[in-house]
């Protein structure tokens, strides 16, 4: 092609050069925007402060370290019927629906009931500070409030064939994941020893920092027993029942040669894929030592004399 | 600025980029609640993504017949070595307090440290033979049998990952899937290329 005046048709120098860079300069901003909105997609959400941070200077009684924070607490989560990633939990569980609750007491007890939240939270509650020991190697200091586990079964009155308890944490297909995104099955469940579970530090908590439970901490109730890894404290509870044989618990269905029915703290027996002698307190750089039973050995190591606990890990 | 220098600059820019969105992050404490953890899956996933991208390099030539291309897959290559460097310096200091005792425990202890620390020893001696120099000191050849180690590093590098996670496999499965394209794809051309060759090798007897 070629104009009235013979000149070639073509792009002078200048302008396509000009129109070349500025093509080019386009492509490379925009990579660059791609990547960093895809980076910033991943960061984990913000920690944001709770409305009235405590005044009160919490410690862990045995050690004087300081409680781990309320955000720090709140933020980082493992509940996997909402998310597998720890800082994605606490936006997701907001769709937990808590009220109404109830929970049910039964098996081999002589006075089954069910109990609405609004009845338990009428009990006498106390501030429990423990230190929470998660099996991924990480740790907190961590002030519950609730009460003993022991309270609660001796209204149900177990049998004396009752050897161990049984809970199981709330399952809604409508806001919770599904078992194939989680990768576990639901409902989660877990389970006690009876000797376990009356032991004075094994507590029910419907609370931190002295504030209702934050949904992504298991709300409205939830088990906390310290000596053993963090996963065997199930959240959101609307079953217990008593049995007279073991219960199933769902870590250890899921994998049973990494994790064990007991699954006390323990730095001598790793899992199978990573160590289980140091740990991270959040908050901190440094590994620290993890301690046998998770520092709780004056209480309850006499629950497991005699037994080998490499073999029941 | 030349085609081939443009490419460089927008995978340096968008290589960088990561690293230095996380050294901000980390100095505001916009990483969450665990920050050393979180440091570290990230500089090893972006070490991993651009490893695959590194192996992306060939069959996205061959594909597209852009040889140039080829260009940019030696700075690929160093840009995974770094942030591999960076994830393990981040290991031994903060993990590890950069006690090399501990650290060979911790080798024999956790079998996913295991597996990614060959993972990097494959990755150091390619970064050492990546010079023009060295691929001339050792023949084109050797240089790129040795080079084929890029590919068991990449199926350790997606191992180490997989291992670490405890039910939650989507990720590790994602990396898992492109790794297995990207060698498949090589395994695949390679029989091809196979079958084109033989009626030829008959007709030369």
């Amino acid at each position: 092609m070629a104009d009235q005046d013979g000149t070639p048709d073509i792009t002078p120098e200048r302008i396509y050069l000009n129109r070349r860079n500025f093509l080019r300069t386009g492509l490379l901003a925009g990579t660059a925007a791609t990547t960093a909105l895809v980076y910033r997609s991943f960061r984990p959400g913000s920690v944001t402060a709770p409305a009235s941070e405590p005044a009160r200077i919490l410690t862990d009684p045995a050690t004087g370290d300081p409680a781990t924070s309320f955000e720090e607490i709140a933020n980082y989560n493992n509940f996997y019927e909402f998310s597998t990633n720890k800082t994605d939990v606490a936006a997701k569980a907001q769709a937990l629906r808590t009220r109404p609750w109830a929970v049910e007491i039964g098996g081999m007890v002589a006075a089954p009931q069910t109990l609405t939240i609004e009845e338990i939270l009428d009990w006498p509650q106390e501030e429990r500070v423990y230190r929470f020991r998660c099996v991924e190697g990480w740790s907190m200091v961590i002030p519950w409030t609730g009460f003993q586990l022991s309270e609660l079964l001796a209204r149900v009155q177990p049998l004396e064939k009752a050897r161990y308890v049984a809970f199981e944490t709330a399952y809604d297909p409508a806001t919770m994941q599904s078992e194939l995104s989680a990768g576990i099955a639901f409902p989660y469940v877990e389970g006690l020893r009876l000797d376990e579970a009356m032991h004075p530090l094994t507590i029910l908590a419907t609370g931190l920092y002295g504030k209702p439970m934050p949904n992504q901490n298991g709300a409205p109730l939830r088990l906390v027993v310290p000596w053993k890894y963090g996963f065997k404290s199930i959240k959101s509870i609307v079953r217990i029942y008593l049995t007279d044989t073991e219960p199933p618990a769902t870590w250890s269905i899921t994998s049973p040669r990494e994790y064990g029915f007991y699954s006390n703290v323990n730095p001598s027996v790793d899992h199978p894929r990573w160590s289980q002698k140091t740990e991270r307190r959040i908050g901190e750089y440094r590994m620290r030592e993890t301690l046998m039973f998770n520092g709780y050995g004056d209480e309850v190591a006499s629950l497991y004399e005699g037994m080998d606990l490499t073999k029941f890990y | 600025m030349n085609r081939i220098q443009y490419m460089k600059v927008v995978v340096a820019v968008n290589a960088t980029l990561p690293l230095g969105l996380l050294l901000m992050d980390l100095q505001a404490g916009r990483l969450g609640v665990n920050p050393v953890e979180y440091f570290l899956r990230a500089t090893g996933v972006v070490a991993l993504i651009i490893l695959l991208a590194t192996l992306a390099v060939s069959p996205l030539r061959k594909l597209t017949g852009f040889n140039e291309l080829i260009r940019i897959r030696r700075m690929l290559g160093l840009f995974a070595f770094l942030y591999a460097s960076i994830h393990l310096a981040t290991y031994s200091v903060l993990e590890m307090g950069l006690d090399l005792g501990d650290i060979i425990t911790d080798i024999g202890n956790r079998p996913f440290i295991a597996v990614g620390m060959a993972a990097f020893l494959g990755l150091v001696a390619l970064a050492i033979t990546s010079t023009n120099a060295m691929i001339k000191r050792l023949g084109g050849k050797n240089w790129a049998r040795l080079h084929m180690l890029i590919y068991p590093i990449a199926v350790l590098g997606v191992i180490h990952f997989w291992m670490i996670v405890k039910s939650d496999i989507f990720y590790p499965a994602l990396f898992a899937a492109a790794a297995a394209v990207l060698l498949g794809y090589r395994v695949v051309s390679k029989v091809r290329k196979r079958q084109i060759i033989k009626p030829d090798s008959t007709r030369a007897n």
